[in-house]
């Protein structure tokens, strides 16, 4: 399999996919070329990570979960965390997007940073909305806002990638989904201007970019408006969470992708009356949890993407 | 337990109308109350119509946490965790919006009529 042809790129990450729906742990994230791809199979993540950036996503920790759809949340962020430890290819960072507690208490927060401080690597975080329960977002902004805008976000460069993180789970208005807000989008619209249209780009926000389902509130309500300013790069990756499920669309130079969570599963669109925790067999728990990993390879088009469950 | 407060009021009224001797019917009647339950990501029921001076309470039985903010910001709840409750006296005659701050996809209504004449005197 190789990963320089779109066509069996596409097969490949069918094949990945499917993987990931049953298996589910993390994602890893290939910038391959300006476009990240999900990596399936741990040899292609370390033939990629030969010569590439390679870093990882995790999501929805849910630090403080303790129902019956998943007892022990910090017991599987430590699962993730030994996952990720255990890599072939050693990412050069992290990035979290989002819900790192259950219900923003400070000792969800210390209990997150003293299991996911256990990689060793530096953390790039945007805060969910389980985040932001205190009404000034202070919680979240003491700890991980330092260096970023308003509510969170901020941007990056590692290894000739400009990295966005973005705020989508505050102000949000009756009705509606999640929002960036005006004050936002100007600073992104500013924060491009300074990239060449060949620099890949890589977009992470909590609550997915693209309308999964919007009866569910899985969408972002201005995320129109960021996609237009995103729209003349060659190569643009959408990472989120918030669905606790791995969804991927791809939409000209735009790819998007959703992880699993670390402590949950939820059901997908429509599946279920409501998005809330989904109860799996306990056997089958650690199936669909998981931990993404990504790399990227100069020039390549897309970055390789592959969602690992902490279990298969 | 999906008590329509509507139905409650007027069972408290009729007990008052019929069985409650004149002596107690003249004290001031008991303050009314409401439940509106939190529920699979939706307020249940989604519309409800009290007298003014009724309080509200939701209560969250989902396992998710989730807010009762006024879409007017005349109220907001802390994030209520499964089981938690909230409470809310409506005091003025009107239509209350409100929607869960953290899925607004969850709305709801409380719509307030004023007291009439009859139902202070009886």
């Amino acid at each position: 399999m190789t990963s320089d042809q779109g066509e069996e790129r596409g097969v490949s990450r069918r094949k990945i996919l499917e993987c990931m729906t049953w298996a589910g742990t993390g994602v890893l994230w290939t910038v391959v070329g300006g476009m990240p791809r999900s990596l399936g199979i741990m040899g292609e993540a370390a033939a990629a990570g030969a010569s590439g950036l390679t870093f990882l996503q995790i999501s929805d920790s849910h630090v403080g979960f303790d129902k019956p759809a998943n007892p022990n949340a910090l017991g599987t962020l430590e699962e993730a965390i030994s996952k990720i430890n255990a890599l072939t290819v050693r990412p050069s960072f992290i990035i979290h997007t989002g819900d790192i507690t259950h219900l923003s208490k400070p000792s969800e927060f210390d209990d997150a940073d003293r299991i996911i401080s256990q990689a060793r690597l530096d953390v790039h975080y945007v805060p969910g909305e389980h985040d932001v329960l205190d009404e000034d977002v202070k919680l979240y902004r003491n700890r991980y806002g330092r260096g970023s805008k308003g509510a969170g976000w901020y941007s990056f460069d590692a290894d000739g990638v400009h990295f966005i993180g973005l705020v989508n789970v505050v102000d949000l208005k009756a009705g509606g989904l999640g929002n960036l807000g005006n004050e936002q989008l100007e600073w992104l619209e500013d924060d491009l201007n300074g990239c060449a249209a060949s620099t890949p780009i890589v977009v992470f926000a909590h609550i997915p970019l693209w309308s999964v389902y919007p009866t569910w509130g899985w969408g972002t309500e201005d995320a129109a408006r960021a996609l237009d300013y995103l729209k003349r790069f060659g190569s643009v990756t959408v990472l989120n969470g918030h669905i606790h499920q791995i969804m991927q669309k791809v939409e000209g130079n735009v790819t998007f992708h959703t992880a699993m969570s670390t402590a949950f599963p939820q059901p997908a669109p429509g599946a279920a009356p409501s998005p809330g925790p989904m109860k799996v067999p306990d056997d089958k728990l650690r199936s669909v949890l998981g931990i993404t990993d990504v790399t990227f390879k100069r020039g390549q088009q897309r970055l390789a993407i592959i969602d690992q469950p902490l279990q298969r | 337990m999906r008590t329509i407060s509507a139905l409650r009021i007027a069972a408290a009224l009729a007990v008052m109308l019929v069985g409650v001797p004149r002596a107690v019917a003249a004290q001031p009647a008991p303050a009314a109350a409401a439940e509106v339950e939190i529920d699979q990501f939706a307020f249940v029921p989604q519309r409800i119509t009290v007298k003014a001076g009724t309080t509200v309470t939701w209560i969250n039985d989902d396992d998710t946490p989730h807010t009762v903010a006024s879409s007017s910001k005349l109220f907001k709840s802390k994030a209520l965790d499964t089981k938690d409750k909230f409470s809310f006296t409506f005091t003025t005659p009107g239509t209350y919006a409100y929607f869960c701050s953290l899925h607004p996809h969850m709305t709801g209504v409380v719509v307030v009529e004023a007291v009439t004449g009859a139902d202070a005197t009886q």
